[in-house]
């Protein structure tokens, strides 16, 4: 066993704006790693996305250097900043599984959220010691007691050591690094033993090619080594390997207990199996460090090119993408209504939307998005199974036997004067309360949902029921069956598969009618009138009618400015482009994105 | 009543005063207030333009069938300047015998003696903007006259010329359909043979627009703004003056031979800053925009160089579906073989088939042997009909 009791190991878990960013950034500025003046606002966030939305998508890591003032002795403390998000989950976990610590961060003002709660479970689970810290508490609504009883109630954990900080101004930062050298237990290992080293996560570096973030538990990687993967059996050369300080660091090895990158001219993210273990070719360890379970899209849509001819664009700006981020999947798909595009599966609402947002922004694309969909499973009556992941590819109804679909494990923390409105929208979506627990004034409520109902609308309308006040988290739970059916739209009687969508029969009623009420006033009025109708096979469920234009001329003198006439309806004309014919109908392609977003009625 | 059509031969001048004695606030025309212009320095200057474009034509035996001064108030040119232009346009080409010379004149300050003088200088065609005979309204509307002076100057305009049109805007802020029956009315007793009624649109960047289009302004909504223009349209034509286009109404014979040209597809010239021009050149139509600035236009006209602002050499195909898009807004519509005739092209080369089958289905228009015309219905979404069916 080599001497490892220098090393400790640690990931921060906190809600979204609790400040793990900014402790982040505070500790690395204490362990004088960079001048403080080069130090760009949250440092670890390094995707402009990220940035703004405050959020973390890619796990990474930061080594630090902190010599203690009680003991005197210089650590190296490794940061693995972990998503917070639900979507992320799965990222959570094998960036939880390379550390043996975590620094709980809660806002005092505010309390444990859902989320937290999630990934502080997740922590548990690893083993890790938890340091509760308490952040903001130079905000006038502070109240640290009441915060460290909440942790001790709804965690289960022993807060009376927390450390309360504001990271904002700096005060009592210090105390959080002496907590980790002091509390959190070092990593063990051998630096002489055989390699094994779990691989935490891959990117793409368009000037480097690939980077893997590597967790050594066993032995010693050394640049020039002949790695190999031990799942895949493929073999690399080492060319690099070093630490991030923030900065990229070549340190030429890495030992056991230690964490850092490596590369070794791999061409692409795929032939990196997240949780794969590493080790030296020419002296192999007998065994692989458990892994991970894959992550598995659950949401699914389609998108498609506003402009017909980006379809290829389209398609390298998804390869690309996906060089990053091996968790989405796309597939090409053609729809009558907006031709050519693809289906992609995502982890999660948020990682559909930080996709969407980043080939928009990225790569410049304007695109139309449908709306999300669950991947149901289909028993048809020849006993074959089916994966549907697009309520447009449904098969005939006579010939499935039955229909299952996914259901999720949902935690929602909620102050207790919105509690009533919040079980009655889960009631409503169908929801089965499996916990109801009180900390202070806030309510947990354990409902299992199906996730249908979430990609729905339900988070925009438990956010307005609460006025913003509850928070949300899921994880996956299971399949069961369940009674669906397919709504069909169509506008002027001609369907529009792009607007079809699956929905448990009871539901179906008031969303087709929502649907096509919405429609109503998305689509512009004809010179005729247009009929919207929700359909389930040859039924109409609900119906509206666009009336039909009455007036649009200008009794206008133009004198003789007929370029002036011509240049607004070549204006028009351009609108049209915009527009995607359906028969005699135009309907606008923000018709697609907004027709099943709901929140504001 | 029709027969008067625009030979290919045919050609207009339009000309454009771009001065006002104050601006309304409703108007985006080319013009500013101004108190007062050196005349003779102007008039040289619009005849020197007229020569200059006048030389661009790609021939010379033209028929004038039409002079328009328009504005602006045209009404504020001295007689001289307006007998100057007529004078060198009659030596510059032939003229029909019926000439038709108008002059649109903002009745505020306006005496029988003023009339008399355009008389002298060649005008025979009047267009008296008396706009309303609401005094609130025409307040509103940022007019100096009231409803008295505009009928007294309208009543001696008839006494001095044959022809005589008055101009009214309608769908005001809160007006009811009865209050414009009432007025429509009492302009009926004027007993008038031409009236353009013009609907008040708000156009971004004017006075009005900013006052009313934030708030609830009180402007028509579409079905009260549909009843006024259905209101006007069988008003007028009660009475027997007849809707020849969207805001025009005439009593057979008294047309405006000026917009007829223009709107069946003829060419003209446009004088004067900011006016628009289709001047037949060698290689096509120019479509002429000049300065509108008219101390920039002025200096260019002095320094001898060229006014034109915007000069696009329109292709066939384009002055094709000009002819359509205009002539759909005549009850006569537009005729197949004149547009082939100037442009060489057919109502399959310039329509979209699939809209003109719907729009037919629709009623919205009516295919005859030689004019696709809008109906009643169609006139109403002409803009939806028009850019549905043009292929452009």
């Amino acid at each position: 066993m080599s001497d490892l009791s220098h090393i400790r190991n640690f990931s921060i878990i906190a809600h979204i704006d609790h400040g793990k960013s900014t402790l982040a950034d505070r500790l690395i500025q204490l362990c004088g790693d960079i001048e403080a003046r080069e130090m760009k606002e949250q440092l670890l966030d390094s995707m402009d996305l990220e940035r703004e939305r405050g959020i973390t998508i890619k796990a990474q890591t930061v080594r630090l250097t902190y010599t203690s003032t009680t003991d005197g002795r210089t650590y190296q403390l490794n940061l693995m900043d972990t998503p917070g998000h639900v979507d992320f989950a799965y990222e959570v976990s094998r960036s939880l599984a390379a550390c043996e610590g975590s620094l709980l961060v809660v806002d005092a003002s505010q309390g444990v959220e859902a989320q937290t709660l999630a990934n502080v479970y997740q922590a548990i689970d690893a083993g890790h010691e938890i340091i509760p810290v308490l952040n903001k508490i130079d905000l006038p609504a502070a109240d640290e007691e009441r915060v460290k009883q909440q942790i001790e109630d709804v965690i289960g954990i022993d807060a009376s050591e927390a450390v309360g900080i504001s990271a904002k101004t700096g005060l009592n930062v210090e105390q959080v690094l002496e907590a980790l050298v002091q509390r959190l237990p070092p990593p063990t290992g051998d630096a002489d033993a055989p390699l094994q080293a779990l691989l935490v996560d891959s990117w793409y570096d368009p000037y480097l090619g690939v980077i893997i973030l590597v967790r050594v538990r066993e032995g010693t990687v050394k640049k020039g080594m002949r790695l190999r993967m031990m799942a895949t059996g493929a073999t690399y050369q080492i060319d690099r390997v070093g630490v991030f300080t923030p900065k990229m660091t070549d340190t030429g090895t890495l030992s056991a207990g230690e964490m850092g990158f490596i590369m070794a001219g791999i061409k692409s993210v795929a032939d990196c199996r997240i949780g794969d273990t590493l080790t030296d070719d020419r002296r192999p360890a007998a065994t692989a460090l458990p892994g991970f379970k894959p992550s598995v899209p659950v949401v699914w849509c389609g998108l498609f090119p506003v402009d017909t001819s980006d379809f290829e664009a389209l398609r390298e700006s998804l390869a690309k993408l996906q060089l990053n981020d091996s968790s989405f999947e796309y597939q090409a798909d053609t729809s009558a209504a907006l031709g050519f595009g693809f289906r992609c599966g995502f982890l999660g609402l948020l990682h559909m939307e930080i996709i969407q947002e980043r080939l928009e922004r990225e790569f410049n694309l304007d695109l139309i998005t449908t709306a999300p969909s669950v991947v149901y499973k289909l028993t048809m009556t020849d006993g074959t199974r089916i994966d549907l992941h697009n309520p447009a590819d449904m098969p005939d109804p006579v010939k499935i036997a039955s229909m299952e679909e996914p259901w999720v494990r949902a935690t929602i923390m909620v102050p207790d004067e919105y509690l009533g409105p919040v079980l009655a929208l889960c009631t409503e979506r169908r929801g089965v309360q499996l916990d109801l627990t009180y900390a202070g004034n806030r309510a947990m409520a354990v409902y299992k949902l199906p996730l249908n109902e979430i990609v729905f609308d339900f988070y925009d309308r438990l956010k307005s029921i609460s006025r913003g006040y509850a928070s949300f988290d899921y994880e996956m739970a299971d399949y069961q069956e369940s009674d669906l059916v397919r709504i069909s739209i169509l506008v002027n009687a001609e369907p529009v598969d792009a607007l079809s969508f699956i929905a448990h029969r009871s539901q179906a009623e008031y969303r087709g009618r929502a649907i096509c009420s919405r429609l109503k006033d998305l689509i512009p009025r004809h010179m005729f009138k247009v009929p919207i109708q929700a359909a389930i096979g040859g039924k109409v469920i609900a119906r509206e009618t666009i009336a039909a234009l009455r007036k649009d001329v200008t009794a206008k003198c133009y004198g003789g400015d007929i370029s002036r006439k011509k240049k607004l309806l070549e204006k028009q004309k351009a609108g049209k482009k915009r527009m995607r014919q359906f028969g005699k109908v135009e309907i606008p392609q923000s018709a697609f994105i907004s027709a099943l977003k709901m929140d504001d009625e | 009543m029709m027969d008067h059509v625009a030979g290919d031969g045919d050609f207009a001048l339009y000309v454009h005063w771009p001065f006002c004695r104050s601006k309304c606030p409703y108007c985006d025309f080319n013009s500013t207030a101004t108190s007062g212009v050196d005349d003779a320095l102007w008039e040289k200057a619009y005849l020197s333009d007229l020569e200059r474009q006048a030389a661009r034509l790609s021939d010379r035996s033209r028929v004038l069938s039409s002079i328009y001064f328009g504005g602006g108030t045209p009404s504020l040119m001295a007689p001289s300047t307006v007998r100057g232009i007529v004078d060198r346009a009659r030596a510059l080409w032939d003229t029909s015998p019926d000439v038709e010379i108008t002059l649109e004149l903002n009745p505020s300050g306006i005496t029988e003696r003023d009339l008399a003088a355009f008389r002298e200088a060649g005008i025979n065609r009047l267009s008296v903007g008396i706009q309303s005979l609401d005094d609130g309204a025409l307040k509103v509307l940022g007019r100096r006259h009231n409803a008295r002076e505009g009928v007294e100057v309208y009543r001696t305009a008839r006494t001095l010329f044959d022809r005589v049109s008055l101009d009214l805007i309608y769908a005001r802020p809160h007006q009811t359909l009865a209050a414009w029956e009432e007025e429509l009315e009492a302009v009926l007793d004027l007993e008038p043979t031409h009236i353009s009624a013009y609907q008040l649109s708000l156009e971004p960047g004017t006075p009005l627009f900013s006052a009313l289009v934030s708030e609830d302004g009180g402007m028509p909504e579409e079905d009260l703004a549909t009843d006024l223009f259905l209101a006007t349209k069988e008003g007028l034509e009660s009475v027997g003056l007849t809707s020849y286009e969207v805001s025009s109404h005439a009593r057979p014979g008294f047309e405006c031979r000026h917009n007829l040209a223009t709107w069946r597809g003829g060419n003209y010239l446009g004088l004067g800053p900011g006016a628009h021009g289709r001047l037949p050149v060698q290689d096509g139509t120019l479509a002429t925009v000049s300065l509108c600035d008219s101390s920039t236009w002025l200096r260019r006209v002095t320094a001898g160089e060229d006014t034109f602002e915007v000069a696009t050499l329109l292709d066939r195909r384009e002055r094709a579906l000009e002819m359509v898009l205009t002539g759909l807004r005549l009850r006569e519509g537009v005729s197949e073989s004149r547009v082939k005739a100037r442009t060489g092209f057919e109502f399959a080369d310039l329509l979209d088939t699939d809209a003109l089958t719907m729009a037919v289905e629709l009623g919205l228009v009516r295919l005859g042997a030689d004019a696709l015309r809008a109906t009643r219905d169609g006139e109403l979404v002409l803009n939806a009909v028009t850019t549905s069916l043009m292929a452009l």
